[in-house]
């Protein structure tokens, strides 16, 4: 398949792997922010090709697993209101809030959707004119575009019977809160290239020169990982601590214009919770008061107990690459996807998940590099 | 740094979720926990396909499935021919020639006459291909609103011809795995015709009888292990399986299990891994080192398995995982589907 066989391609990889073995003098700790690099990372099982001094951690990337616990109560509680078709990506539905996921709001009667853009949701609200569509916006940057333009249109359009709950996060500010930790590992990032598509990487320069680490916008193949991997590394090597971009097919230094305004236009900076993490400081989006009429929250005025999140799970210090999955003593026993004590063993995307899914169980040390080690 | 805490736990569901019939880890969970001790019994619990049984000196194999497929009719095959082919296929995953089967109709008010009648033929035409009859039936018909059109059971019996014990616990080190064709095909054309996706291509299902490419593997002599059919959970599901009744290891090479263009193209863009999306006419044989290469060109003269291969290898390792060398050399741990495959967010 044209533009997806290139970037798998054997000996291009395994080339780029010997390159990055021959530049790697030091133990590294590189953090890869989106779930999306994740989920190719453990899905072609790279790390089993770097070298043992190159570790990757996983960010917070994951726009199911930092959704806060109160906002899934939220979203379930509306999904259950009488009349109301609640739509959302297919991930968020398995989330458990502090009672109930999507998924059980949904065989206990509620009309629960999976679509795979807003602007299918705003279809449905124009198809069913006697019932309330609501969208459930999660996601970072990337998706923000699509979102911002299904509120705008339905605007333009005036339709009275669709809204959104907007939990939208933005990822440098997430990047800060992580370089900013006393605890912190990170030492260079390879950044998400789909949200430098839409936001540019501009914004990323101060982050790097304030904390001197190498950034790299990187892509989702294995060859871009890789790529993004050897360019980390021969900036940690040779004491650079730069902006660079490995997704230069895809980003460009700008970003989407076009986008950026759509998103300007619907959507302001605001605080933002962040689950596992905490609140961080203008690091979420959420409608501008002219649009403000499309907010769910206001629109279904539902009562949410107060929320707690309790003792077992460790998903803050995973989601910060500060442990790593399997270093959670209910990993893979008391929190399977089956049954996730956390919202990173929910989405494929989570780290949890992922290690679960492509790593297997607990074992001593990275399940991925000892399964590696066993050859075949 | 803001304070960390954690998500609360979940509690056990007190539902059924429709990941309950997923054929992954939620589906194992209500086998294990409710049918299987409320049933108990040395068929049921060899965990099978199908049950085999012993009649007055001959081995019969039985086994049931219900169907509830939608849309009723979809690319290249409707809920008729699916169900008459996914018993056949099950029976033929015990070893045994299909003999008899009955049909079960749950048929909801309002349903097309025109829309059974074209489900009917198609059953008869699958029948009439499987070479089995429809003995025995059964029809209700529920209220409207209370059955998605039209649900519908078969149950199969078939004469064991296997002449030694078929199954997850026959497998040994060093058996070759053998994939009888190319993957996710069923799945995919279920997917582009259901509302809101609105996917178009040229892609059709794989529903097939695939008794006649088994047979053909016992009349050449050739030691078959185990065989599963790739279902419900794909290739992924019915290996973990495997491997986890016979504590070996089992693994495969990504870069030689076959998945089309086309499905390969539209599991990318709806974030799904074709080695999870269901298939209903391909099987994957465990056969010794020995046999393989004659066994596969045996499935390759077959159309049902033309594009058949060997995928990987078993070996000793009492862990009972599958792992899985990617496309690009990595290695990693194929795991069983845990509920419903959901496409990613991004």
């Amino acid at each position: 398949m044209k533009f997806l066989d290139e970037y798998r391609d054997f000996s291009a990889v395994q080339r780029m792997a010997q390159a990055i073995r021959f530049s790697t003098m030091h133990p590294w700790t590189l953090m890869e922010v989106c779930g999306g690099q994740t989920h190719t990372i453990v899905k072609t099982g790279l790390q089993s090709l770097l070298p043992k001094e190159i570790t990757l951690v996983h960010g917070p990337g994951c726009p199911v697993c930092v959704t806060p616990l109160e906002m899934i109560d939220r979203a379930v509680a509306i999904a259950r209101q009488p009349g109301v078709i609640f739509c959302s990506f297919g991930d968020m539905l398995r989330v458990p809030g502090s009672t109930q996921s999507l998924f059980d709001a949904k065989a206990l009667g509620a009309d629960v959707r999976i679509v795979y853009s807003p602007l299918d949701a705003l279809k449905l609200a124009r198809s069913n004119p006697k019932r309330e569509l609501v969208f459930f916006a999660v996601g970072f940057e990337t998706t923000a575009p699509a979102n911002a333009m299904a509120i705008w249109q339905a605007e333009r359009e005036r339709i009275p019977n669709f809204s959104m709950i907007v939990s939208h996060v933005l990822v440098p500010p997430a990047m800060e809160a992580i370089l900013s930790s006393p605890a912190c590992c990170v030492q260079a990032f390879l950044a998400a290239g789909h949200v430098c598509m839409v936001m540019g990487f501009e914004q990323y320069a101060p982050i790097s020169r304030k904390y001197r680490v190498p950034i790299v916008v990187t892509g989702f193949e294995p060859l871009d990982l890789l790529e993004g991997v050897q360019m980390a590394v021969a900036q940690l090597e040779s004491g650079r601590a730069e902006v660079e971009n490995q997704y230069a097919r895809a980003v460009r230094r700008s970003g989407n214009r076009p986008a950026q305004k759509r998103i300007a236009e619907v959507f302001e900076v605001t605080h933002r919770a962040w689950r596992g993490i905490g609140e961080i400081p203008s690091s979420g989006l959420r409608l501008r008061d002219a649009y403000r009429r499309f907010d769910a929250e206001a629109r279904f005025a539902v009562e949410v107990g107060p929320v707690e999140e309790s003792g077992e799970c460790i998903a803050g210090l995973v989601l910060q690459g500060l442990r790593k999955p399997y270093e959670c003593p209910a990993f893979g026993t008391r929190c399977t996807p089956d049954t996730p004590l956390g919202a990173p063993m929910v989405s494929s995307e989570g780290a949890c998940a992922a290690y679960f899914h492509f790593g297997g169980g607990k074992e001593d040390g990275d399940p991925l590099v000892s399964i590696a080690a066993t050859g075949h | 740094m803001a304070i960390l805490s954690c998500p609360l736990p979940r509690p056990a569901t007190d539902r059924i979720l429709l990941a309950h019939g997923g054929g992954g880890g939620l589906t194992n969970q209500l086998i294990e926990t409710l049918f299987l001790p409320a049933f108990s019994n040395s068929a049921l619990e060899s965990r099978q396909d199908g049950a085999v049984l012993s009649a007055d000196g001959a081995a019969l194999a039985m086994t049931t499935d219900t169907y509830v497929v939608d849309p009723l009719i979809f690319p290249g095959g409707t809920i008729g021919d699916l169900a008459v082919n996914g018993t056949v296929n099950d029976l033929a995953m015990c070893g045994a020639r299909p003999c008899a089967l009955s049909a079960g109709f749950i048929l909801e008010e309002g349903l097309s006459m025109e829309t059974l009648r074209t489900v009917v033929v198609a059953m008869q035409e699958a029948a009439q291909a499987a070479q089995v009859p429809i003995v025995t039936g059964d029809t209700k018909v529920v209220d409207k609103g209370k059955g998605d059109g039209l649900f519908l059971n078969t149950t199969g019996i078939g004469v064991v011809i296997a002449p030694r014990a078929v199954g997850p616990q026959s497998v040994r080190p060093g058996d070759a795995v053998l994939v009888s064709g190319d993957l996710g095909r069923h799945g995919i054309a279920i997917l582009s015709v259901r509302g809101g996706l609105e996917f178009e291509g040229a892609i059709t299902s794989d529903t097939a009888p695939i008794w006649t490419a088994v047979e053909a593997l016992f009349e050449a002599g050739i030691e078959v292990h185990c065989l599963r059919d790739l279902t419900r959970g794909g290739l992924s599901s019915a290996l973990n399986e495997i491997a986890s009744v016979a504590r070996l290891r089992i693994t495969v090479e990504e870069a030689l299990i076959p998945v089309s263009d086309i499905v390969r193209g539209a599991c990318e863009l709806l974030g799904l891994d074709p080695l999870y999306v269901a298939n209903e006419g391909r099987f994957v044989a465990f056969v010794p080192e020995s046999d393989a290469g004659h066994a596969l060109e045996i499935l390759s003269s077959q159309t049902v398995s033309a594009g058949a291969v060997r995928a990987g290898t078993v070996y000793e390792n009492s862990s009972g995982i599958v792992t899985l060398r990617s496309r690009v050399g990595g290695n990693r741990v194929l795991d069983m589907l845990s509920g419903e495959q959901l496409p990613r967010i991004c």
